[in-house]
């Protein structure tokens, strides 16, 4: 029996992991250069209440909201931004006002909201995010759990400036 | 009709429709919706209940309603149809109207709210098709075209609809009514030639 350690195949299979590998590595610093802005998604601001006060966590907690915010173009962390969360959860619907809470970025730029569990609601198990403050462009997102039984939910903002 | 086989398809018929609305009745979600938005949920599920039912009336197939009176009984139903799609989108709209408005506008982010809203359009084209079909003058293969193929439409757009939610149906029986649904058009449509060629 003979040992093909490098067939055409693998030294294809090599070949082209290691050229993606190196052509990825090399563009890295060009797509941190150009990092674009997040587009709002449908139906981020669906019950909306602008102006949600800063609270230690909305309700009784148990579930975590996270994110990070970002600069576009560069890509710097943002500190000190304000990020309103809302939902559907055990503890009240979307328009409920104690449904709604905000919370701001850490040196990080990285926020962390404990909130009640999110439960489906119209279709999906989601939550709300807004970005909606002086500097930079409104951002509003609409994040989907994988599952209903996660307890936590991630969103990401990268933000443009005025 | 031999009193088994009577009796043993309208069993079949009331498990079909009483499981999933039992199932969905004892749903965790409940316990965090408001009267409005469990009625909206429970007007869904019935009316997909009712699209098995319409196919089996119009074909004959329950023992005991025979085509002339299952074709009377389908009518009603059909109104009962309308009247509970209504009260679905209404209790959704008591629930959070923006997400109602971006379903109706065809802007949701959730796509079966698209499939929802094109099967409620046709649902209401096939009502009034039925309601005034004396005025329509219509030929009657047009008609039967027409309205077949409206029905066909709500069909695949409801079941569509209904299984890509995450709401209070349980996942098991939501399929089994749905693949019954289907399988029940598929059947008076084959049945009664509905589109066969005619010379």
């Amino acid at each position: 029996m003979s040992v093909d350690l490098f067939t055409r195949r693998t030294l294809l299979v090599a070949g082209g992991a290691i050229a993606a590998t190196w052509g990825g590595g090399l563009h890295v610093p060009a797509q941190a250069q150009g990092l674009a802005p997040t587009p709002s998604m449908r139906g981020g601001s669906n019950n909306y209440i602008p102006n949600a006060p800063i609270v230690e966590r909305i309700g009784g907690g148990g579930f975590w909201m996270t994110g990070t915010v970002r600069r576009a173009g560069d890509g710097a962390p943002l500190a000190g931004q304000r990020i309103q969360i809302w939902a559907h959860t055990t503890e009240g619907y979307e328009s409920d006002p104690h449904s709604h809470g905000a919370t701001l970025t850490d040196e990080n730029g990285e926020f962390r909201l404990e909130m009640p569990q999110i439960v489906p609601a119209f279709g999906q198990p989601h939550g709300h995010l807004a970005y909606d403050s002086d500097g930079f462009e409104t951002v509003f997102l609409r994040p989907v759990m994988p599952s209903s039984k996660d307890t936590s939910l991630r969103a990401d903002f990268v933000l443009r400036p005025v | 009709m031999n009193p088994v086989r009577t009796t043993l398809v309208w069993a079949v018929l009331v498990v079909a429709i009483a499981v999933p609305i039992a199932a969905a009745a004892v749903s965790p979600l409940l316990a965090w919706r408001s009267p409005a938005y469990i009625a909206a949920g429970f007007a869904g599920i019935i009316a997909m209940a009712l699209l098995l039912v319409q196919p089996l009336l119009i074909g004959g197939y329950l023992p005991g309603l025979p085509a002339p009176r299952g074709r009377r009984i389908h009518r009603v139903i059909g109104a009962v149809l309308v009247i509970a799609v209504a009260i679905h989108v209404a209790g959704l709209w008591i629930t959070s109207p923006p997400d109602v408005i971006d379903a109706l506008l065809f802007a949701s982010p959730t796509p079966f709210s698209d499939w929802g809203v094109i099967a409620m359009w046709a649902v209401t084209g096939a009502a009034v098709l039925a309601a005034f079909r004396r005025r329509f003058r219509m030929r009657v293969r047009t008609w039967r075209h027409a309205h077949t193929s409206l029905a066909a439409i709500v069909v695949v757009c409801s079941v569509v609809h209904a299984l890509l939610i995450e709401g209070t149906m349980e996942t098991l029986s939501k399929v089994a009514l749905c693949t019954l649904v289907v399988l029940a058009a598929i059947k008076v449509g084959v049945d009664l030639r509905v589109w066969a060629v005619r010379r």
